[in-house]
């Protein structure tokens, strides 16, 4: 060994145990602990607050379950319960028979323009849920030219909420289904097609039960969006009254927090069904296939391929439509008496007394969610993946971690509420902040996140940290120098979905905002209210370019920028 | 640390003693004890499950274990984090970072203890001529091939001169040539610089021909330890014997002392482990050490049998033979050579001997005997 240990080597390292370095166990524990108190704060604090307000009353003592007897006992709170079970139900109904036919021609036919397909159906994602709304309005409402299609029914009311929730909610359906669909045994049709199956009896013994998971998925998820969504009904609701907007009502409105807080409740019940239903689900799609699947590629089928072209150009138009026509209103100088274009529209001062200061306020949340969220999630899961010290905090927060998805946007926000605005938090000072907002925002968005990155960091050699760990580096050069550039196209994922959500959303920041910190999305509410509507549009109009803007954005940076410095993937 | 080392030269360089490791119901590792001397070649060699790898990132510090002590060249690090142990790891996924050169995996370790950027070039230069992979610095590690991104997972855990050089089934994922030809590169490079190491394996051949001493692990407890031959030769249980090499195995009882009766024949044996006359025992006999040749009339040991089978293994032929009384089934493994001077052929007769020194005597019951899978 002499030879190959220099005798300073020897002195480097007995120097090296002299000074023990920062232990790592004492990191890890100290970054796991900090992971525990950010989602206790976040999110099990609020939760809890939203559940024990429910068994208060207006001056904080415990009377079981008198506020629910209150809520049952009122005939219109009740009839708003069967209105949003009616409306769920519906759209459900008719967004996955519709979702499931456009995922099948994008995965099990031979028709052309898949992925442009497939990035329309997607496009709203990228608005805030009521711009569909918005766009029926100028359809179909009062001074609509396709009016009279509605044979003398207003749109303002259960026809414009399913229209609007089938196109907010058909991307979501269709990404579920394309992924049950595309995992699929090919030699299941092979073996079908030799023993002479006809093509209905093998869609029915084997592409149903093969998608019959991600048929449930998609039911629950749609089911859920659509009972927990806020923007639609408001904007073209009317008169009828759903369990969203009765909240916003009770809250907002009359400052009636233990109402609010008994409806919040109610609208978790779907919400926590549909997770439990989703975990068990994924465990089974992923029993179904086998290592050693081959996945079904689709031959060419001229007659199936053009009804299938047809199909989706008629839904794509359809969905683009309903965003389409809200950004070229948004243009029009007077609906729909002058139909010459302008930018009039654009001039927010005119309509709001914030001005554009909204769509910046929207940015700087979107941007800072997007960085602070990126790095406390991977960081985060990337001490409960790979470290190795304290397992049952890290089990705990992990835990905490997947619980935001259970929970819809607009009960968070009531959690914070309730939490946050109480006289005996110290944390209030932060309400009506732009911290709260983004704690707000980056937990909303937490698990999928989290999940994403929990992927990517299972993808690594499991034992890179043990590699380190007896070279005696410290793991978070390891992390430095190794995970992050792995993983980078990940993050960056994590980084667009997070900033792409911040754009977006008003079900949880409707009851946070401020004066100073009023958001795009809570803009085109009040711009709607106050009558504004082409402002309305034009505001959605900037959301959405934004965030279709990032996401070119981050498909040209991960194909030209990140490939370059990726080169050591290549052969 | 000269201090210890005169120390260290009296005590063995590692020391394990009743170390436990349980994973819920499970028992990994049930006290085991080991003594590992200075600039040794160890073997940790066991089916799958045995508890080998478990032991070795316990040595490791990866996974403590429930209970026992590791005192490693003096010094107790029993639990001790890894960082704070002297070893160089390798593993059978090479886990070499993808995103950094061959000369900057290798560096890994250097730059963390400050070396200056000349040096650790010196240094790393060096370390890749040593495992021959000169001039393939600037190379990442998906543009290497297997074996390649193996020696350089070899040379990153020599970087920083640990003492103790542990290799987790280093060979596994690897052709079959390429780990005959690393296998040898492995051992001459461990005996020119005197690191002492240590191997998990479940391959018997590897563990046989690098070892200094194969330690045969079995259900979280040591079966034997011992030099590849006594391992070989003098397995200590049935287990060892049916796991390293082929055995075959027929049952016997003691008729009294070094004195075996096997369906009816008279077999002496040297060695019976002392157990009492009348026991029931399992006796093992390695196939090539069946005699055909020169066997005489006053050849001890001699069985008339018959030949029941016989399989081609290429350069030689197992028979499956049958004893005249009794059908009891014996291995053996005929040269060619043999093959056509005595003229064997399936339902021949023969004479054998069964060397004494060859019978191995076991108090486990045969059906107790799993030929597993070593896998």
């Amino acid at each position: 060994m002499a030879d190959l240990a220099p005798a300073a080597s020897r002195a480097i390292l007995s120097r090296r145990r002299g000074f023990p370095v920062p232990s790592e166990n004492a990191v890890a524990g100290i970054l796991v602990a900090l992971l525990c108190v950010f989602l206790l704060i976040s999110i099990a604090l609020p939760l809890y607050a939203l559940l024990s307000k429910s068994f208060q009353n207006a001056s904080g003592e415990f009377v079981g379950l008198r506020n629910f007897a209150a809520y049952f006992a009122n005939p219109i709170l009740v009839d708003s319960l069967f209105n949003s079970l009616f409306i769920a139900s519906l759209s459900t109904i008719i967004v996955i028979p519709l979702a499931f036919t456009y995922a099948y021609a994008l995965t099990r036919t031979c028709m052309p323009a898949k992925a442009l397909f497939y990035a329309l159906a997607l496009l709203p994602l990228f608005a805030p849920s009521l711009m569909s709304a918005l766009s029926l309005v100028y359809i179909f409402g009062n001074q609509g030219f396709l009016r009279w299609m509605l044979m003398g029914n207003s749109i303002y009311g259960p026809i414009g909420i399913v229209i609007a929730q089938v196109t907010y909610t058909f991307p979501h359906a269709v990404l579920i289904l394309v992924t049950a669909l595309g995992l699929s045994d090919g030699r299941l049709y092979e073996v079908a097609n030799a023993l002479g199956t006809s093509k209905t009896r093998i869609f029915r013994t084997v592409t149903l039960p093969g998608a019959q998971y991600g048929l449930i998925s998609a039911t629950f998820v749609v089911f859920t969006l659509v009972i927990t969504d806020f923007g639609i009904p408001k904007v073209i609701g009317g008169q009828y009254n759903v369990l969203a907007t009765d909240v916003y009502r009770a809250v907002v409105g009359q400052q009636n927090f233990e109402m609010g807080a008994v409806v919040g409740m109610i609208l978790l019940v779907p919400a926590v069904i549909a997770f439990g239903v989703d975990r068990i689900v994924n465990r089974r799609q992923v029993a179904l296939l086998s290592a050693r699947a081959v996945p079904y590629q689709p031959g060419p089928n001229r007659r199936r391929d053009i009804g299938f072209v047809i199909y989706c150009l008629v839904v794509a138009v359809l969905v683009a439509a309903a965003l389409g026509v809200a950004v070229w209103a948004s243009f029009i100088r007077y609906w729909p008496y002058n139909l010459s274009l302008t930018t009039a529209n654009y001039n927010f001062p005119r309509f709001d007394p914030n001005g554009w200061g909204p769509y910046f306020t929207s940015l700087k949340l979107a941007v800072l969610a997007s960085v602070i969220g990126t790095t406390v999630i991977f960081t985060g899961a990337y001490i409960i993946e790979k470290t190795k010290a304290f397992p049952f905090a890290r089990g705990f927060a992990h835990f905490l971690a997947m619980m935001p998805v259970a929970v819809p946007g607009l009960v968070l926000g009531l959690g914070y509420v309730f939490f946050f605005n109480a006289p005996w938090n110290p944390l209030n000072i932060f309400y009506a902040t732009l911290t709260i907002l983004v704690v707000n925002t980056i937990t909303h968005f937490f698990t999928v996140s989290h999940i994403t990155a929990l992927t990517a960091l299972k993808q690594i050699d499991r034992e890179f940290e043990a590699v380190s760990a007896s070279l005696k580096v410290p793991f978070w050069n390891t992390f430095r120098r190794v995970t992050v550039p792995i993983c980078l196209p990940s993050i960056l994922d994590i980084a667009v979905y997070l900033f792409i959500n911040a754009m977006t959303t008003v079900s949880a920041v409707i009851f946070l905002y401020g004066a100073q910190t009023k958001l795009a999305s809570i803009s085109i509410v009040h711009m709607d209210e106050a009558g504004f509507i082409a402002a309305a549009a034009a505001m959605a109009t900037m959301i959405v370019a934004t965030s279709v803007g990032v996401k070119i954005l981050h498909i040209l940076l991960d194909r030209y920028v990140l490939a370059r410095f990726q080169f050591w993937r290549r052969k | 640390m000269s201090g210890t080392k005169t120390a260290g030269d009296k005590q063995p360089f590692l020391q394990i003693e009743h170390m436990t490791k349980r994973f819920g119901q499970f028992t990994a590792l049930d006290r085991i004890s080991l003594q590992i001397e200075r600039g040794e070649f160890v073997c940790f060699l066991g089916p799958s499950g045995c508890g080998k790898t478990t032991l070795l990132r316990a040595i490791a510090g990866l996974d403590l274990q429930d209970e026992g002590r590791v005192t490693m060249d003096g010094r107790d690090v029993s639990f001790a984090p890894p960082s704070a142990r002297d070893f160089g790891i390798v593993f059978q996924s090479y886990a070499l970072f993808p995103n950094l050169t061959v000369s900057a995996n290798v560096g890994y370790g250097l730059v963390n203890q400050r070396w200056s950027k000349s040096r650790i070039k010196e240094r790393v230069t060096e370390l890749l001529a040593l495992v021959g992979l000169p001039d393939q610095g600037d190379k990442y590690p998906v543009q290497l091939s297997g074996g390649q991104q193996q020696r350089v997972a070899l040379a990153r855990a020599l970087a920083t001169s640990p003492g103790l050089l542990l290799l987790d089934e280093p060979l596994s994922a690897l052709d079959a040539r390429v780990r005959l030809r690393l296998r040898e590169q492995i051992r001459d490079l461990q005996r020119d610089l005197g690191v002492t190491t240590i191997m998990v394996t479940h391959d018997q051949e590897e563990a046989l021909t690098m070892a200094d001493r194969i330690v045969v692990m079995n259900h979280g407890v040591i079966e034997q330890i011992g030099t590849p031959i006594e391992v070989y030769a003098t397995p200590a249980t049935a287990f060892v014997a049916d796991f390293v090499g082929t055995m075959s195995f027929f049952e016997g009882t003691l008729q009294s002392s070094r004195k075996l009766k096997v369906a009816g024949i008279d077999l002496a044996c040297s060695d019976d482990r002392g157990l009492a006359a009348g026991t029931k025992v399992t006796v093992g006999l390695r196939p090539e050490e069946v005699r055909v040749r020169d066997v005489t009339a006053d050849t001890p040991n001699r069985v008339a049998v018959y030949i029941d089978d016989l399989e081609f293994m290429g350069a030689f032929c197992r028979a499956r033979l049958l004893t005249v009384s009794g059908d009891v089934p014996i291995l053996a493994d005929f040269s060619v050579n043999l093959m056509r001077d005595m003229a064997v052929s399936v339902g021949k007769h023969l004479t054998v001997a069964l060397p004494e020194q060859s019978l191995h005597v076991f108090a486990t019951p045969i059906d107790e005997l799993t030929t597993e899978e070593a896998a």
